[in-house]
C-alpha cells in the first residue's frame, strides 16, 4: 500500500464575476508516495502545490480523479485521523495559549482523555516549546508558531504528515529545528510529504522528490540518484589574477575576487588549465568535480516539457 | 505640547459653535417638522420596540409643551400629532390619554385648543382599555368642560358608571350632569375629581389653577354684591375696602389666591390685580362696560343668578 | 458530539476573551441604570419606562452582538486559515457548523443572564419588591433569547458563503423585514395569482420576530400566554434548524481556497 496515491488528481478552478474563465490550476496528476519515505514537493510560486495539498486534505474538490491516502478515500475520517497537517504561513487562535490549542486539537483528533496531558508535554517538548505553553499564541513569533503548527500536526501521534513550506520565514536555527525534527520523525517510521521551494531543504532530507511547474508535474527522481550524475565539468580553485584571463581565453566560466579566483571548464580541458596555471606561476588550492545539484535537476525540469514517464529515473528499485 | 494645545482650543471652539447652533436653531419650526411623522411610519420604523418608542414620544409630548407654554406660545401644533403617535405605539399607555384630556383641550395658552381631536383620543384609548373607568371620566371632562355639551358628557359618565371598579362620584357626577349644566360647582367638583385622581403633575397643577379660577369667580361675584348692597344701603358706593370692613361687612381686605387684593373700582366692579398670574379667571378681568384688559380665554360658565 | 462540544466551547472562550464583548454589555447595563433617570421624568410610569428601556437595550444589544461575531464565526477561520487545520482532522463539516452555532448561543445566554441581573436589580431598586406579574418578564426573556438563536443561525448561514460585511447587512436586512413577518403574510393573503404565491412563500420564509418581542405587554404587567411559549419555541427550534441545515449544504459543498 502505497502511502499517497493519486490518480489523474486534477483541480480547475473558474475564475471571473460574470463569465467564469476556467483557469487550470492542476493538470492531472499521477503520483505514488511510499510509506516511511521524506517526500519533497518542489516547485516554484503558484505551480499548483498548495492546491495538491489542499485536494489531498479535502479542503477543495477535484475537478476529476481520485486520490488515497494510506489506503483510505480522501474525506474518509479514519483516515484523517491518522494524518497531520501544517498549513503554508499557519495562524493559530491567538486567544488561546499554546497548551489550550493543543488539547483543543487533540480533542478534535479523538485523543482520549487520559492521555491527552502525556501527548500535548511530548508534544511541547519535541519543539521546544515547553516553557511557554501558558502564553497566549498571539505573544509567539513567527518561529514559535511554526514549532507550535508542527506539534498540533503530531500531537495525535499520524501516521503521515503533511507540511506546505515548513521552513518558510524560519532563520537559519529554525530551518535546522525542522529538519531535526522532521529526521525524527522519519526515524519513527512515519511518512512525510513536504512542499518546499527552497532547494537545499530539500537536498538535505528528502528520500524523493518531485518537480511540478505551472500545475504540471514534470519529473519524480530519488535525490541521490539525481544528485550523483556529474556534470562533466571540474571548478578550480587558485590565486593569481594574471591566470585568470589567460584560463578565460580557453573557455572556461572565471569568477575572481581580487587574488582568488575560481574557474569553471569542461573535464577535458584540465590538462591544458593546469599547464596555464602553471606558466602563470598560480597558486593553485583546489581542483574539484562539479556534481549536479538538485537545483539544476530542477531547473532542467522546469523547461522540460516532456510528460512525466519519460523521467523513470527514479520509480524501480525502492 | 503643540497637539495638546490645539486639542483644547478645537474642544472650547466646538463648544461656543454647538452654544450657537442650538440658539439659531431654537427659533425655528423646522426641528418639529422633522420629528413627527405619521403614526403608521413611527410604528414601522420602531422595528418591534414600540413600547419604548411610546415612552420615548410621551416624553417629547411633555416636554412639548412645557416649553410651550413656557415660553406663553399660543400655539401647541404638534402635541396632538405627538400624543395620537404614543397611543398608536403603545394603545395601553393610560397617561397619554389624561393628558390629552385636559392639554390637548383646553384653550391656548393652556392647551392646544382642540377639543374634538382630545375626544378621538381618549375614546381610543376606551377602545383599547374599556376596563379603565378613568377613560370615560375623561372623556365626561372633555364635553362638558370644553365642548359644552352636557348630555355627552353626562353619556360619557353613565358609560364608566357600568364599568366594575369605577369611583362612586362618577355616578353623582352622571346625575349632575343630567339635571343642570354649566354650573360653576359642578366644574369644582369635577376639577377636585381630577385633582384627587390624577398622578401626574401637570394635571395636578392645573388642577389647582382651574379651582383657584373658580374661587376667583366665586369671589368676584360676591364681592361685588356686597358692593352694590352697599350702595342701595348708604346711598354712595364704597371707595375703599376699608369702608366696608369698618362697617362690619368685611373682616379685612379681601385677598385673591396668590395674595393680591382686589381692586375696587368707582363703578363698584370688583378686579383682579395680577390677571396674568391667574390663568383661566372670567370674572374680575373688566371695568363694568370698560373695555378688558387681558387675552383670557372665557368659559361659559353661567353666572349665579 | 465531543467534537462539536469542542467546537462549541472553543467558539465560546473566543468571546469570552474577546474584549469588544466587555464593552457593549457594560454598555447596555449603563442604558439599564439610565432608564431609572429616565423615569424621573414621568412619574407614574417610571416602571413601564424601566421595562421597556431595560428589555429593549437586552434585545438590541445581544442582536448586535449575534449579528457582530455571526458573520465571522466561519469567514474569520477561513481568512485566518485557522480551518484548515481543524477539517484536516476527523471533523465533519456539519460538526463544526453546529459546534460554532452552539458556542455563540451558549455566549448569548450567559451575556443575557448578566444584562438580566442588572435589570432585575435596577427593577428592585425602583419597586422595592417582585409582584407575581414580574414573572413575564422572565418569559419576554425567554423570548429575546429566542431571536437571539434564529439570528446566529442566520448570521451563520450568510458566514459560511459570504463576506463578513454582506452577511451583516443580510442578517440585519431580516431581522428588519422579519419584524414586518406578520404584515407580509396579511399582504400577501390579500395579493392573488403569481403574486400571491411569490409573497406567501416570501413571508413564510422570512423570520418571524414580530411574535417574539412582547417587550410592550409585560411593560403593562400583562402575563404571556402559555399557548404563545410553547409555539414560539418550536418555531425557533425549526426556524434555526432549517438555516443551520442550509449552511450545512452551503459548507459541505464549498471549495476552500
Amino acid at each position: 500500500m502505497f502511502a499517497i496515491e493519486t490518480l489523474a488528481l486534477e483541480k480547475t478552478y473558474h475564475v471571473g464575476f460574470w463569465r467564469k474563465r476556467p483557469k487550470l490550476s492542476l493538470r492531472p496528476l499521477t503520483l505514488q508516495v511510499n510509506e516511511g519515505e521524506v517526500f519533497g514537493y518542489l516547485g516554484p510560486n503558484g505551480a499548483g502545490k498548495t492546491t495538491t495539498l489542499k485536494l489531498l486534505m479535502g479542503l477543495v474538490f477535484p475537478t476529476s480523479g481520485s486520490a488515497k491516502i494510506l489506503g483510505m478515500e480522501i474525506g474518509d475520517p479514519r483516515m484523517k485521523a491518522q494524518i497531520g497537517f501544517l498549513p503554508e504561513h499557519p495562524y493559530f487562535y491567538d486567544y488561546l495559549t499554546a497548551h489550550e490549542l493543543l488539547d483543543y486539537y487533540a480533542r478534535l483528533s479523538g485523543v482520549p482523555a487520559q492521555e491527552r496531558k502525556r501527548r500535548i508535554d511530548v508534544a511541547l517538548d519535541r519543539v521546544k516549546l515547553h516553557d511557554v505553553n501558558k502564553v497566549q499564541l498571539r505573544k509567539f513569533s513567527k518561529g514559535m508558531l511554526q514549532r507550535v503548527g508542527i506539534a498540533q500536526a503530531i500531537i495525535h501521534d499520524p501516521k503521515l504528515i503533511f507540511l506546505d513550506e515548513p521552513m518558510s520565514g524560519l532563520d537559519p536555527i529554525g530551518r535546522r529545528e525542522v529538519r531535526d525534527l522532521m529526521q525524527e520523525l522519519k526515524d519513527q517510521g512515519k511518512t512525510i510529504f513536504f512542499s518546499t521551494h527552497i532547494l537545499s531543504d530539500a537536498e538535505t532530507i528528502c528520500d524523493r522528490v518531485a518537480v511540478l511547474n505551472k500545475g504540471e508535474l514534470k519529473g519524480v527522481g530519488v535525490v541521490a540518484d539525481l544528485t550523483d550524475k556529474l556534470t562533466g565539468t571540474v571548478e578550480f580553485q587558485f590565486e593569481g589574477a594574471a591566470a585568470a584571463d589567460a584560463l578565460r581565453a580557453l573557455g572556461a566560466t572565471v569568477h575572481a575576487t581580487g587574488e582568488s579566483v575560481r574557474a569553471q571548464l569542461p573535464e577535458a580541458m584540465q590538462d591544458a588549465a593546469i599547464d596555464t596555471l602553471r606558466r602563470h606561476k598560480a597558486r593553485l588550492l583546489s581542483i574539484t568535480p562539479v556534481r549536479a545539484t538538485l537545483e539544476d535537476y530542477f531547473l532542467g525540469k522546469l523547461d522540460a516539457l516532456q510528460p512525466q514517464e519519460n523521467f523513470e529515473v527514479a520509480e524501480a528499485g525502492r | 505640547m503643540m497637539f495638546a494645545a490645539l486639542l483644547i482650543c478645537c474642544m472650547s471652539t466646538s463648544v461656543i459653535a454647538l452654544r450657537k447652533l442650538d440658539h439659531i436653531r431654537s427659533g425655528s419650526a423646522v426641528q418639529e417638522l422633522l420629528f413627527v411623522p405619521s403614526p403608521k411610519v413611527m410604528k414601522a420604523m420602531s422595528l418591534g420596540y414600540t413600547g419604548l418608542m411610546a415612552d420615548i414620544y410621551w416624553t417629547r409630548a411633555v416636554q412639548y409643551f412645557g416649553r410651550n407654554h413656557h415660553d406663553r406660545k399660543l400655539e401647541y401644533h404638534y402635541l396632538g400629532p405627538l400624543l395620537e403617535i404614543t397611543a398608536d405605539l403603545d394603545p395601553h399607555l393610560l397617561p397619554t390619554y389624561e393628558f390629552g384630556s385636559v392639554f390637548l383641550a383646553q384653550k391656548p395658552p393652556e392647551g392646544a385648543g382642540e377639543p374634538d381631536r382630545a375626544v378621538q383620543l381618549v375614546e381610543k384609548g376606551i377602545k383599547h382599555n374599556p376596563e379603565y373607568w378613568r377613560l370615560y371620566y375623561s372623556l365626561g371632562f372633555i364635553h362638558w368642560m370644553e365642548r359644552k355639551d352636557p348630555s355627552a358628557a353626562a353619556d360619557a359618565f353613565q358609560r364608566g358608571v357600568k364599568v366594575q371598579g369605577s369611583h362612586p362620584w362618577m355616578k353623582s357626577m352622571a346625575a349632575a350632569m343630567a339635571s343642570e349644566s354649566g354650573d360653576r360647582n359642578t366644574a369644582r367638583l369635577l376639577w377636585r375629581a381630577m385633582y384627587e385622581s390624577t398622578e401626574d403633575q401637570n394635571v395636578k397643577r392645573n388642577a389647582v389653577k382651574r379651582l383657584a379660577a373658580l374661587d376667583v369667580d366665586d369671589s368676584v361675584d360676591t364681592l361685588e354684591l356686597v358692593v352694590l348692597k352697599y350702595k342701595e344701603r348708604f346711598g354712595a358706593a364704597p371707595r375703599s375696602w376699608a369702608q366696608l370692613v369698618q362697617a362690619g361687612w368685611l373682616k379685612s381686605t379681601p385677598l385673591d389666591p396668590i395674595g393680591n387684593p382686589y381692586e375696587l373700582a368707582e363703578d363698584g366692579s370688583v378686579l383682579v390685580q395680577n390677571i396674568d398670574a391667574l390663568p383661566f379667571i372670567t370674572r374680575g378681568l373688566v371695568k363694568h362696560g370698560g373695555a378688558s384688559v387681558s387675552t383670557q380665554s372665557e368659559s361659559n360658565v353661567k353666572k349665579p343668578s | 458530539m465531543k467534537r462539536v462540544s469542542a467546537i462549541a466551547s472553543n467558539t465560546f472562550r473566543e468571546a469570552v476573551r474577546d474584549r469588544v464583548l466587555y464593552n457593549l454589555i457594560l454598555f447596555a447595563v449603563l442604558i439599564v441604570a439610565s432608564a431609572l433617570l429616565f423615569g424621573q421624568i414621568s412619574i407614574g410610569i417610571e416602571k413601564i419606562i424601566l421595562i421597556n428601556l431595560g428589555l429593549s437595550a437586552v434585545s438590541i444589544f445581544g442582536l448586535v452582538i449575534a449579528i457582530f461575531i455571526g458573520i465571522q464565526l466561519v469567514s474569520k477561520e477561513i481568512e485566518k486559515r485557522t480551518l484548515y487545520t481543524v477539517l484536516a482532522r476527523p471533523v465533519r463539516r456539519w460538526e463544526f457548523i453546529v459546534g460554532k452555532f452552539f458556542g455563540l448561543a451558549g455566549t448569548l445566554v450567559v451575556n443575557t443572564f448578566f444584562m438580566a441581573i442588572g435589570f432585575f436589580g435596577a427593577l428592585l431598586y425602583l419597586a422595592h419588591k417582585f409582584e407575581r406579574a414580574d414573572a413575564s418578564l422572565l418569559a419576554a426573556l425567554y423570548f429575546i433569547i429566542l431571536q437571539f438563536v434564529i439570528l446566529i443561525a442566520l448570521a451563520l448561514l450568510f458566514s459560511s458563503f459570504s463576506t463578513p460585511l454582506l452577511s451583516a447587512v443580510f442578517t440585519f436586512a431580516l431581522f428588519v423585514i422579519g419584524t414586518f413577518a406578520q404584515d407580509l403574510r396579511e399582504f400577501a393573503a390579500m395579493t392573488s395569482g403569481a403574486t400571491k404565491y411569490l409573497a406567501t412563500g416570501f413571508a413564510y420564509i422570512v423570520p418571524n420576530f414580530a411574535s417574539l418581542n412582547v417587550i410592550s405587554s409585560v411593560a403593562h404587567g400583562q402575563p404571556v400566554a402559555t399557548d404563545l411559549i410553547v409555539y414560539n419555541t418550536l418555531y425557533a427550534l425549526v426556524y434555526a434548524a432549517t438555516a443551520l441545515s442550509a449552511a450545512v449544504i452551503i459548507f459541505e459543498n464549498r471549495n476552500l481556497k
